[in-house]
């Protein structure tokens, strides 16, 4: 009995020895996974992921959260984990760009393609949902755009903020809110793409949103976390991102 | 500290324990003289906030508030929105939440009446009711304070069910625990160090109340 016990231990051990830990952005969550399976495949080793809005994921970083890797919606929270020596800034990658969406359910009276965001002065639009800008890059995408496109005062008092953007997701997802400012990688995935309609915000209504990767000072796994992050660079990897909705970016590191 | 979101909880919780009071004592009048087979099932029933992860309930809640359900169409006719991201929609939520911290006390202090009183008030002429109002009701007063004071405090720290039918709007639906959730996510340490703090002593007070009412049950309070 002691011996099978002491087999476990030595089992489970080694699987968590093995196992890398990803630390992602929320806007991740329908492309991370695809990525890890086909990587485990491909390599043997396994992936394991933690979604989270990039600024809360910042902070449990910085409070010790045992990440190998982290995937950030936006370049300023790598920087900042570089800058307090949590990061190391020679593997930071910029891997995508992310693209904000106008996002409303099949069923909506808006005509988002005549009057883009226009639209969400439309009286029937009483939420929108948004991801929180203070901890979200998506919010601060959204809020940006909405102040770009001047009707942020009009429409101010109708948003919603979700916990992060698959949050903001979910409850125009669920019709709670008739329209969200989303992710496009949101708008694709399986979950929604069959349940609305969509309008591509202009990429000059915000701040660029910089997606961007790098391996924590803190892992054990510095090696295998860097083997990682270089298959992301792999053909295969940029097609996924993608097909997932994300651009590429123009200048890589 | 954000005052704000401080007293938008605190008038939460008022409604909330005080709408408890009248859900809440027909309810446990019902649990504590009811003899029907099953009622061991309502009692489970109205038990279950106390097990159930907030995520179940707040995910149920928002569903059933929605825009596609019954009710929620018909609260979106009645008042032209939907219940989701409103104060009503939280004091629907708080009000299951909680609902076990008021109905537990009240059911078990009216149950802790001597049953002679009971047959000595019916033998004087007293009907049911009339026996409840004046001989059940003052003698749990005790019970009363607890159940209020639990579901009040209780309410005060809702953090599930509001992050998941909130949606964080200041002013409406950002309460003390979400906004404590907000200043430690931009790490804001002092400012959420403030806030715990208040809600710390509040609740710490609240339940100082408690339980020194059910010090002695029947014979302490300034109301004797």
């Amino acid at each position: 009995m002691r011996n099978l016990l002491a087999l476990l231990f030595l089992f489970t051990g080694l699987a968590v020895a093995q196992d890398i830990v990803v630390a992602a952005a929320a806007d991740m969550n329908a492309a991370l996974p695809q990525l890890a399976t086909a990587y485990t495949k491909k390599t043997g080793q396994t992936v394991k992921l933690s979604f989270g809005s990039s600024g809360n994921l910042t902070n449990q970083i910085r409070n010790g959260a045992p990440f190998d890797l982290f995937f950030s919606a936006d370049e300023q929270y790598p920087q900042q984990l570089i800058a307090e020596g949590l990061a190391s800034k020679d593997t930071l990658y910029r891997y995508a760009v992310g693209r904000l969406v106008l996002w409303v359910p099949s069923d909506s009276p808006l005509d988002l393609s005549k009057a883009g965001i226009q639209s969400l002065l439309d009286p029937t639009v009483k939420k929108i949902s948004i991801a929180n800008p203070a901890t979200a890059p998506y919010g601060r995408a959204a809020e940006a755009a909405l102040r770009h496109s001047g009707i942020y005062d009009q429409i101010s008092s109708r948003l919603v903020l979700g916990e992060n953007v698959s949050q903001a997701a979910q409850f125009v997802e669920s019709g709670n809110a008739q329209a969200g400012l989303i992710a496009l990688s949101h708008a694709l995935a399986p979950a929604m793409k069959d349940k609305g309609r969509y309008w591509t915000v202009p990429l000059d209504a915000y701040p660029t949103l910089n997606q961007a990767a790098v391996v924590l000072s803190r892992s054990k796994q510095q090696d295998a976390a860097r083997r990682f992050l270089d298959y992301l660079r792999s053909p295969g990897a940029t097609s996924l991102l993608t097909s997932c909705g994300f651009s590429l970016p123009a200048e890589k590191h | 500290m954000n005052w704000e979101a401080f007293w938008l909880t605190v008038r939460l919780a008022t409604i909330v324990s005080t709408l408890l009071l009248a859900i809440g004592i027909p309810i446990a009048y019902w649990l504590t003289y009811s003899r029907w087979r099953w009622k061991f099932l309502v009692e489970a029933a109205v038990a279950l906030p106390i097990v159930l992860p907030p995520t179940v309930l707040g995910f149920y809640v928002l569903v059933a508030l929605g825009s596609r359900s019954p009710l929620g169409r018909w609260w979106e006719s009645l008042t032209g929105h939907t219940l989701a991201f409103t104060f009503e929609g939280l004091v629907i939520g708080s009000l299951l939440y909680s609902l076990p911290f008021a109905v537990q006390p009240f059911a078990s202090s009216f149950g802790a009446v001597d049953s002679k009183l009971l047959r000595a008030s019916a033998s004087l002429g007293h009907s049911p009711v009339q026996t409840f109002r004046r001989i059940v009701l003052p003698l749990s007063k005790a019970g009363l304070v607890t159940g209020f004071a639990l579901s009040f405090a209780h309410t005060l720290g809702e953090f599930g069910v509001v992050l998941m039918v909130g949606g964080n709007i200041p002013g409406v639906t950002r309460t003390i625990s979400i906004d404590i959730y907000d200043q430690v996510q931009t790490a804001n340490y002092s400012s959420a160090n403030q806030t715990a703090l208040v809600l710390l002593i509040v609740s710490f007070a609240l339940l100082s109340v408690v339980f020194g009412l059910n010090r002695r049950p029947w014979a302490v309070g300034p109301w004797r």
